[in-house]
C-alpha cells in the first residue's frame, strides 16, 4: 500500500523569512578565489562552521557576474544556513553579497581583506563566526508541513538501470509529494535532448511551454556553437557509455522518468533563480552533477534526490544529497555511497510504489536529521556555473 | 529470475540487468509496461546495463526504446546481439 502522507510533517529550522531548513549550517563564504584562504582559516578556528571555497569571482562581468552573485547570495540565503560570514578581497562586492543575504533577515557580516590583510581579517571574522556558531547551536527544530519542503532532483553517472529503476523511483516520490504543495525542481537542459517533446507536453500552459522551449533551444544553440563532435563521451559521459547508455536520446528518456507521470511543470527558472510558488519547476542548468546541485541549493531547495547507476558520489556542502541506485553491481561495489537500494525493482521483487515509499521514508529521516552517505563521507562539492570567460 | 528488461513491447532493444550474460545463454526478459515475460538467446556476451537487440535491425533503421526514437543504426545488428556505440549513434548534435 502506498504511503499516506496527508498528515505527514517534518522537523526543520524555521528561519526569519518563514522558510524551513533541514540543516543548521554556519558558513564562511568567499566572494572570490583570493578569500578562500581566510575563509578556510576561520572555519578551522571556529568549530561548527564550514568554509565554501571556490575558484571564481574576479573580473567577471555581465550575465556571468549576475549569476555569480545570484549563486553566492542564494547559497547564503538557503534555509539550511543559520548564519553567514562573507569574506572578499575588497569591500564593494563583499557588501553586495552581504546585502543580498541580509534580505532574509538572518545574521550575516562581511569583511574585505584589502587594507587589513589576512591576519586581521581572520581574527575579526573568527570573532563573529564564534558568536554565530554558539547562537545557531541553540536553535531548535520544529514541526512543519510538507508545503514547507523544497525538494530538487538530478541524476548522475546514469546507466540503463537509472531509466528503469532509480529515476522512476524519484518520479513516483514526486507524484506523491506534488499534491501536498511541496516545491519540486528538475533541470539538466542538455539532458532532455530527445525527450523535449515529452516535457513540453507536461507543461501547465502555453506560457510555461514557450519558456521551457526557449531555455531548451538556448542550450542547444550553445552546444551547436562549440561542439567538435557528436559529444559522445561528454554527453553521454564515458561512465554512461560504460553503463550501457548509447545516445543522448536514450539518456534523456531515462532522465525524464524523474518527473513522474502525473505532476505538471508549473514554471521555468533561469539558473539559480528562486521559484515563486509550490509545484514542479524546471531550471535551465548544466547536467554536470555538482553544478546543478549547487544551483538548486542557491535557488533555495533544502534536500536533493540523486539517482545514480554507475555510482556518482557527489554531495553538497549545504543540502543533503540522497543517492538512489538500482544497479546491483554498483550496490555490490560502492554500497557506502548508496542511501536507497531499489535494485529489487529489476528483479520484480519490489513494485514502483514500494520503491517510491522507500525513498520517501529515507528522505523524511534525512530531513529530520539523519546524515546521508555523502554527508557522512564528507562530500561537499560546491561548483559555480560560469557562462563565459572573465574580462 | 529476470535477466533483462524491456520498457515497452514495441521497443527494439532490452537491457541486461544481471552480471555475466554470455553468448548462447538462454535468458528471460520482462516487458515492463505490458508485464509480460519473454525467453531469448543471447547472441553476444553482454555486460550488465548494456542492451541486446530484440529484433534484427539494418543500417539506417531507427532504434526504439521507451516507445521513442533513441538514435539510428549505423551497422546491422542481429537478434540477440549487443546493441551499443559500435552500431548505434545519436540523431542529434
Amino acid at each position: 500500500m502506498s504511503l499516506d502522507m496527508s498528515n505527514t510533517t517534518f522537523l526543520g529550522y524555521r528561519r526569519e523569512n518563514g522558510r524551513v531548513g533541514v540543516r543548521n549550517h554556519v558558513i564562511i563564504l568567499p566572494v572570490d578565489d583570493l578569500a578562500n584562504a581566510a575563509c578556510e582559516a576561520v572555519a578551522n578556528n571556529i568549530k561548527g562552521t564550514m568554509a565554501l571555497p571556490h575558484p571564481y569571482g574576479r573580473l567577471q562581468f555581465g550575465e556571468d557576474l549576475e549569476l555569480h552573485f545570484r549563486t553566492l547570495i542564494g547559497t547564503g540565503a538557503n534555509p539550511n544556513v543559520a548564519a553567514v560570514v562573507v569574506i572578499g578581497i575588497e569591500n564593494g562586492w563583499t557588501q553586495r553579497v552581504v546585502d543580498g543575504i541580509a534580505a532574509t533577515g538572518k545574521p550575516v557580516t562581511g569583511f574585505g581583506i584589502e587594507q587589513h590583510g589576512d591576519h586581521e581579517t581572520i581574527m575579526k571574522a573568527s570573532q563573529v563566526a564564534k558568536e554565530y556558531a554558539q547562537w545557531a547551536s541553540e536553535l531548535h527544530r520544529e514541526e512543519a508541513p510538507l508545503s514547507d519542503l523544497w525538494v530538487s532532483t538530478k541524476c548522475g553517472e546514469s546507466d540503463t538501470t537509472s531509466g528503469c529503476g532509480s529515476n522512476p523511483t524519484v518520479g513516483n516520490a514526486f507524484d506523491k509529494m506534488y499534491p501536498h504543495g511541496t516545491t519540486l525542481l528538475f533541470g539538466e537542459t542538455s539532458e532532455i535532448t530527445g525527450g523535449e517533446h515529452l516535457v513540453a507536453e507536461r507543461c501547465r500552459n502555453d506560457e510555461v511551454r514557450e519558456r521551457f522551449m526557449f531555455m531548451f533551444d538556448r542550450y542547444q544553440d550553445m552546444i551547436n556553437r562549440y561542439k567538435t563532435s557528436d559529444l559522445s563521451e561528454s554527453q553521454p559521459t564515458k561512465g554512461n557509455i560504460e553503463g550501457g547508455l548509447t545516445t543522448i536520446e536514450e539518456k534523456a528518456l531515462g532522465n525524464i522518468q524523474k518527473i513522474g507521470k502525473e505532476c505538471l511543470v508549473d514554471g521555468v527558472l533561469d539558473k539559480a533563480e528562486t521559484p515563486t510558488g509550490p509545484g514542479l519547476w524546471f531550471m535551465d542548468s548544466s547536467s554536470a552533477a555538482a553544478e546543478m546541485v549547487t544551483l538548486a541549493a542557491a535557488a533555495g531547495y533544502v534536500v536533493h534526490l540523486f539517482p545514480t547507476g554507475q555510482g556518482n558520489i557527489i554531495g553538497n556542502p549545504i543540502i543533503p544529497v540522497i543517492k538512489i541506485c538500482a544497479n546491483p553491481r554498483t550496490i555490490r561495489t560502492m554500497s557506502e555511497h548508496v542511501d536507497v537500494d531499489v535494485s529489487g525493482l529489476l528483479r520484480k521483487e519490489m513494485t514502483p510504489d514500494e520503491a517510491g515509499d522507500a525513498l520517501l521514508g529515507s528522505m523524511f529521516r534525512t530531513v529530520n536529521g539523519r546524515l546521508t552517505a555523502a554527508e557522512a563521507l564528507g562530500h561537499r562539492e560546491f561548483v559555480l556555473t560560469r557562462l563565459y570567460e572573465s574580462a | 529470475m529476470i535477466d533483462f528488461v524491456v520498457h515497452d513491447e514495441g521497443d527494439s532493444v532490452g537491457v541486461v540487468v544481471v552480471e555475466g550474460v554470455q553468448a548462447g545463454d538462454n535468458i528471460t526478459g520482462w516487458i515492463m509496461d505490458q508485464d509480460k515475460e519473454i525467453q531469448f538467446t543471447a547472441a553476444s556476451d553482454i555486460p550488465i546495463g548494456h542492451k541486446l537487440a530484440i529484433k534484427p535491425m539494418k543500417e539506417g533503421d531507427t532504434v526504439i526504446k521507451y516507445g521513442v526514437d533513441i538514435g539510428k543504426v549505423v551497422a546491422d545488428i542481429g537478434k540477440g546481439e549487443h546493441a551499443h556505440v559500435q552500431n548505434i549513434k545519436t540523431k542529434r548534435w
